[in-house]
């Protein structure tokens, strides 16, 4: 009998196993996953939950129901991989592996940044990125009185790199339908040069930020932040104030990686682009947020990989070659607020472009255009992820690679 | 592909003005680009601008946060070495692509 062993069950190793049962002989293979959580969360949904969009109960279920039962389940800590004697030890056990899928995802580390995790956090600073940050901001919005609300990404890559920006789209239609707009001033900051990460979204999409009244900040590489002054301090000694801070702190790869050797200096996995193969270790295979990869870190991404890396676990097992398949395709709904949303369709080389999805002639999404069925769309997504995507079961018409069936190529980035 | 003279050669360049091939990278070169952008290069820049080459060689991910750690300068110094976009710049005065962030 041979061990196929899954670290995390979050999306990407929740997904493998639904796959892989299907695909490898019981007889001759035991597939066990390993995640010391119980909870599994709509992680998307956190976008939502500050403003009171969506409930506690919408956003997490039992992980346990998404695990097949003929898959060995194990609910307990990981302290350290050992690739080079194919083991892994948990808090109390150690299992042996023929295969390794790693899928131990990244979360945010707010004590990289020296001031975040201080007298104001939990007061007047707060994530999004995790539950209980979540939750918390909501609590604090219900009864805000207004002021400047700063949203600020500290580093990239971070998960999901549109939520930011989601947020704080959002976060104008709520003041709005409030009736306190006019008390509250949201400028968005950002490392990068420009409010999105691709030139081709932020020419065609600057428009939105001056429709609803966003500032921006470019350029901003956060040093830290000053409690007493209540103000982001950049590198360059650039200031902002703030009396409400939403930020994205840096996030990293699992400090299990780290105290395994296997990470980057953010603890990311390097990780072959189209395979998805470890670079180190050819038994060791990478899926989703962990890898270094220059996709998106995103739930699509994690599905797409996934589709490819199920394909690639069984060939190496009989000796093939493995496909350089993987094309970092992403496709992203991203909120506007005021019940509409744009799609984004793009892989490592082409950037977002306008068109239909996923039919050639007739849509029914626009890309890169905002509607209200793309809102519908994100909406019916949780319902997808919760019944389909988890399961393994393909979503019909989404390719895993990106299609250029209906792209209009008509945009030039802006460059500088 | 846009065609550029700097220092007296002839170099590919993107639309932006990164040198397309790192190879046609040379001190002099360099030199220019950095007074285009308003930079007076020191020994200190030369030692990032040959870390970032290196780096780009073997293919690793260039970010701020990794020339912090390599030994040379802090994030804090990097800032005072190519103010206003230390990896943006330091990246085009090194004759290697525009660092890419992901989506």
């Amino acid at each position: 009998m041979k061990n196929l062993l899954i670290l995390g069950a979050g999306t990407s190793g929740t997904m493998m196993a639904n796959h892989l049962r299907h695909k490898l002989y019981k007889d001759q293979w035991k597939i066990t996953i390993v995640d010391q959580f119980k909870t599994h969360y709509y992680q998307p949904g956190f976008l939502f939950l500050p403003f009171d969009i969506y409930t506690e109960n919408q956003v997490k279920k039992v992980g346990k129901k998404f695990i097949p039962k003929d898959v060995n389940y194990i609910q307990k800590k990981i302290e350290q991989i050992f690739p080079e004697e194919n083991k892994v030890q948990l808090e109390d056990e150690t299992l042996h592996y023929d295969v390794l899928i790693i899928a131990t995802g990244s979360k945010i580390v707010p004590e990289e940044t020296p001031g975040l995790v201080g007298p104001l956090w939990k007061k007047d600073i707060f994530d999004f990125y995790t539950y209980e940050g979540s939750l918390a901001l909501r609590n604090k919005l219900r009864d805000w009185e207004g002021g400047k609300l700063v949203v600020h990404i500290t580093e990239m890559p971070i998960k999901c790199p549109v939520a930011p920006l989601e947020f704080a789209f959002l976060a104008d239609d709520y003041f709005r339908k409030k009736g306190m707009r006019d008390k509250v001033e949201i400028t968005y900051v950002t490392p990068l040069s420009g409010a999105f990460t691709k030139p081709t979204c932020t020419t065609a999409l600057n428009y939105l930020l001056k429709e609803k009244g966003i500032k921006i900040e470019i350029d901003f590489a956060i040093e830290s932040v000053d409690n007493d002054a209540k103000e982001i301090v950049d590198y360059a000694g650039r200031r902002i104030p703030f009396d409400l801070l939403v930020s994205i702190p840096t996030n990293m790869g699992d400090k299990v990686i780290e105290k395994s050797g296997l990470g980057d200096d953010l603890n990311f996995i390097p990780t072959h682009h189209n395979t998805l193969q470890s670079l180190a270790h050819e038994n060791i295979f990478v899926i989703g947020d962990a890898t270094n990869v220059p996709a998106s870190k995103a739930g699509s991404v994690a599905h797409f990989q996934a589709e490819t890396l199920t394909d690639n676990i069984l060939l190496y097992i009989d000796g093939y070659p493995l496909k350089n398949e993987f094309d970092g395709h992403a496709n992203c709904f991203i909120e506007t607020g005021n019940n509409k949303a744009l799609l984004i369709d793009f892989n490592y080389v082409t950037e977002p472009v306008h068109g239909n999805f996923p039919f050639a002639k007739f849509g029914p999404l626009k890309l890169l255009k905002e509607s209200v069925l793309n809102h519908w769309g994100k909406l019916a997504f949780r319902w997808i992820y919760w019944n389909m995507l988890l399961k393994g079961i393909p979503i019909p018409f989404v390719h895993r690679n990106m299609s250029f069936k209906g792209k209009i190529f008509d945009i030039k980035p802006e460059t500088k | 592909m846009p065609v550029k003279t700097i220092a007296g050669v002839q170099v590919n360049v993107s639309e932006d003005g990164y040198l397309e091939d790192m190879n046609q990278w040379n001190e002099a070169i360099a030199k220019e680009i950095a007074s285009e952008i308003g930079i007076e290069l020191t020994p200190k820049h030369f030692e990032v601008l040959n870390f970032l080459r290196e780096k780009t060689i073997a293919k690793e991910n260039l970010t701020i946060r990794s020339v912090g750690k390599s030994g040379i300068v802090d994030i804090k110094e990097l800032y005072a070495l190519f103010p206003k976009g230390p990896l943006k710049f330091s990246a085009k005065i090194a004759g290697i692509p525009k660092p890419t962030s992901c989506i």
